[in-house]
């Protein structure tokens, strides 16, 4: 019983790490810059609304994906000009934005409830094919999410652009006063993060379940956003906390289809509890990685 | 808060206006979007005006409506006077049901005058002991209070659902689960031969003690103190971390209160879809009334009609209830985006 549940495990949790993976690399982002994004949630859930709607339209889930990385991106630009031009509180403007996009995906995914769809096509790498596949049997977004980590880690950490963002985020006063425009930066940080929140969300609706349900996303948003601290604002440790979340989840799954005697609710609290813990853990350890500017409003030199 | 009435009135209905506007720039713009979605937005205001204005009856369920808005808006404003962010009235109102569910299970022949104060104390205490975990993680500066909540959440209703599709099976209710049905005297009474609750009366007290206690007490004045700069309030001497861990449990509690209420009076058994979303609409008042005891009542009948177009999106439409949520939302961006927060804020 146990080699094709080890098997099972590791090759689900490849795939439900995958979309934690896109939505903490977001969330790293606009963080870097020094904005907290509590409607992660809604993006993606948007997201997948969106990717799904259109897909069902169209039949072509990649024109799905980029729906759901336009709408992720224009979500997250309502939230830009709140707490960057208007100076609201991240905090409420985020919650805020999580029920929006919840009321917003509702409303979008209604028509397509039920409808079926042909999810991301699967790649086979290193031989295969035909039904077996090769030795890697995924969707372009899986092969894609480990490059894009390192994409935005050398986009943070090697680049000019990177360097003034992360100026923004520890301090947006010195920033200014070194010539960057600090709400320029962080308009495009949370562009990138709302692109990424949104594939993150078309993930979940176009590979890993291939159905639109109202609140699927059903808090890995929030989940991502304590990813974020686990991997203290690196996207490389991302890589490896959207790993340990996936196999949370697909161990959960396997046990569930293996037929084990446990409670389908205990087992769904996993990845909640996981989370509390890692969090606690983290807290514990007191070293903290956060820009040291997250969160503030800046008011701009007056 | 002006002591004469004449001022009141006038701080109320500038108040007013100013929310009526709100809600009409939002109103349009929803309406907008649910055009372009092919609902039929006029017919759901008309449909929400005609039920709820038309007669008593409608109007009653309006207050319905609003007792859990009440309770959880409280929930979340009692924190954010010392600065917490509590996002897990949610996840409170379902402990709260589930607390006083098993003291009903517990407690089968007893009189009311028993089990219903011992139910509102054991939701009480369900609520407040599952705000107190965040609490303690703040205090011991291991969690952010506004994560720690909002992952609550989604771990209270599983525990719901766990006890109704388990231990708290009802052998009669073989198709959908849920618990045995509330003997009489664990109910709660209802009013005017409606749906209208004593969990009103528990939102009304509730209500009015806040204000007394944040206007009237040193217990206020140290939490605004505490509010507006907690290294100060230490400094001075308030034990900051005592006012976190009661304040959480107290709102918490007032949240399980709202869950009590609902199991005992308007469900009469612990079901998993106790809750449309109350907590969150709850926190979303608390939000716009800028926690202010007046502008939670002002902002709860306002929502709870808001909950009333959903009502009606969903019975005549067939469109999702959370589309109103488009709606809410929509009001509280705006006005996050009109008063930008002051430097001290």
């Amino acid at each position: 019983m146990f080699g094709p549940l080890l098997y099972g495990v590791a090759a689900s949790s490849v795939m439900s790490g995958t979309s934690l993976l896109y939505a903490t690399l977001g969330e790293i982002v606009g963080e870097r810059g020094g904005i907290v994004n509590l409607g992660l949630e809604g993006i993606m859930l948007v997201g997948a609304a969106s990717g799904f709607a259109m897909t069902a339209l169209t039949g072509n889930p990649y024109l799905g994906l980029a729906a759901a990385a336009v709408a992720g991106t224009a979500l997250n630009l309502i939230f830009a000009y709140l707490v960057v031009s208007r100076r609201a509180n991240q905090l409420a403007t985020g919650l805020t934005l999580m029920f929006f996009g919840l009321g917003l995906s509702a409303l979008v995914g209604r028509p397509f409830v039920g409808a079926l769809i042909t999810g991301l096509p699967k790649l086979h790498l290193f031989g295969g094919g035909g039904a077996r596949g090769g030795l890697l049997n995924y969707d372009v977004l899986v092969y894609l999410a480990v490059p894009v980590s390192v994409l935005i880690w050398w986009l943070l950490f090697r680049t000019r652009w990177g360097l003034e963002l992360r100026a923004v985020g520890e301090s947006p006063a010195a920033a200014l006063a070194a010539g960057v425009r600090p709400p320029r930066l962080q308009y495009q940080a949370l562009a990138l993060a709302g692109l990424l929140g949104g594939i993150a969300g078309a993930h979940l609706s176009l590979a890993l379940t291939l159905t639109w349900a109202e609140g699927m996303t059903a808090g890995r948003g929030f989940i991502a956003i304590a990813l974020v601290i686990f991997a203290k604002w690196n996207p490389l440790w991302a890589i490896a906390g959207a790993l340990l979340f996936g196999g949370a989840e697909s161990l959960q799954l396997q046990l569930q289809a293996a037929g084990a005697d446990v409670s389908p609710f205990i087992m769904n609290m996993v990845p909640y509890l996981l989370t509390l813990i890692v969090l606690i853990v983290w807290g514990w350890s007191r070293q903290t990685a956060a820009p040291a500017a997250l969160g503030r409003t800046f008011f701009g030199v007056e | 808060m002006p002591r004469d009435g004449a001022a009141l009135w006038r701080m109320l209905s500038a108040q007013t206006a100013a929310v009526a506007l709100v809600a009409l720039i939002a109103l349009s713009a929803f309406s907008a979007l649910l055009l372009a979605a092919g609902g039929n937005p006029l017919k759901a205001y008309a449909d929400t005006v005609v039920y709820v204005f038309g007669n008593a009856y409608g109007f009653s369920e309006l207050l319905v409506r609003m007792t859990p808005l009440l309770l959880t808006a409280i929930a979340a404003a009692l924190p954010a006077r010392i600065g917490l962010i509590n996002v897990g009235a949610e996840g409170q109102l379902y402990m709260g049901a589930w607390l006083a569910t098993g003291g009903e299970l517990a407690l089968q022949d007893h009189s009311a005058f028993v089990v219903l104060p011992l139910l509102t104390l054991l939701g009480f205490i369900g609520g407040g002991l599952w705000a107190l975990l965040p609490a303690l993680l703040r205090v011991l500066r291991l969690v952010n209070e506004t994560i720690s909540t909002l992952l609550l959440n989604y771990i209270a209703p599983l525990i719901v659902s766990y006890f109704i599709f388990g231990p708290w099976r009802s052998p009669e209710s073989a198709s959908y689960p849920q618990s045995p049905a509330f003997v009489d005297a664990a109910r709660l009474p209802t009013f005017f031969h409606s749906r209208v609750h004593a969990g009103l009366i528990y939102a009304a007290v509730c209500l009015a003690l806040y204000w007394l206690v944040m206007t009237r007490t040193r217990f206020g004045l140290e939490m605004r103190a505490i509010g507006g700069n907690p290294e100060a309030a230490r400094r001075l001497g308030i034990p900051v971390f005592r006012y976190i861990l009661i304040v959480m449990f107290v709102a918490g509690g007032i949240a399980g209160l709202s869950g009590m209420a609902e199991v005992s009076a308007i469900q009469g058994r612990l079901v998993s879809e106790l809750s449309p979303g109350y907590g969150f609409i709850g926190f979303l008042v608390a939000w716009l009334a800028g926690t202010s005891a007046s502008g939670i009542v002002i902002m709860s009948f306002l929502f709870a009609v808001l909950s009333s177009v959903g009502d009606m999106l969903q019975i005549t439409q067939s469109l999702p209830f959370s589309v109103i949520n488009i709606l809410m939302a929509g009001i509280l961006f705006i006005v996050l985006g009109r008063r930008p927060a002051r430097r001290t804020a």
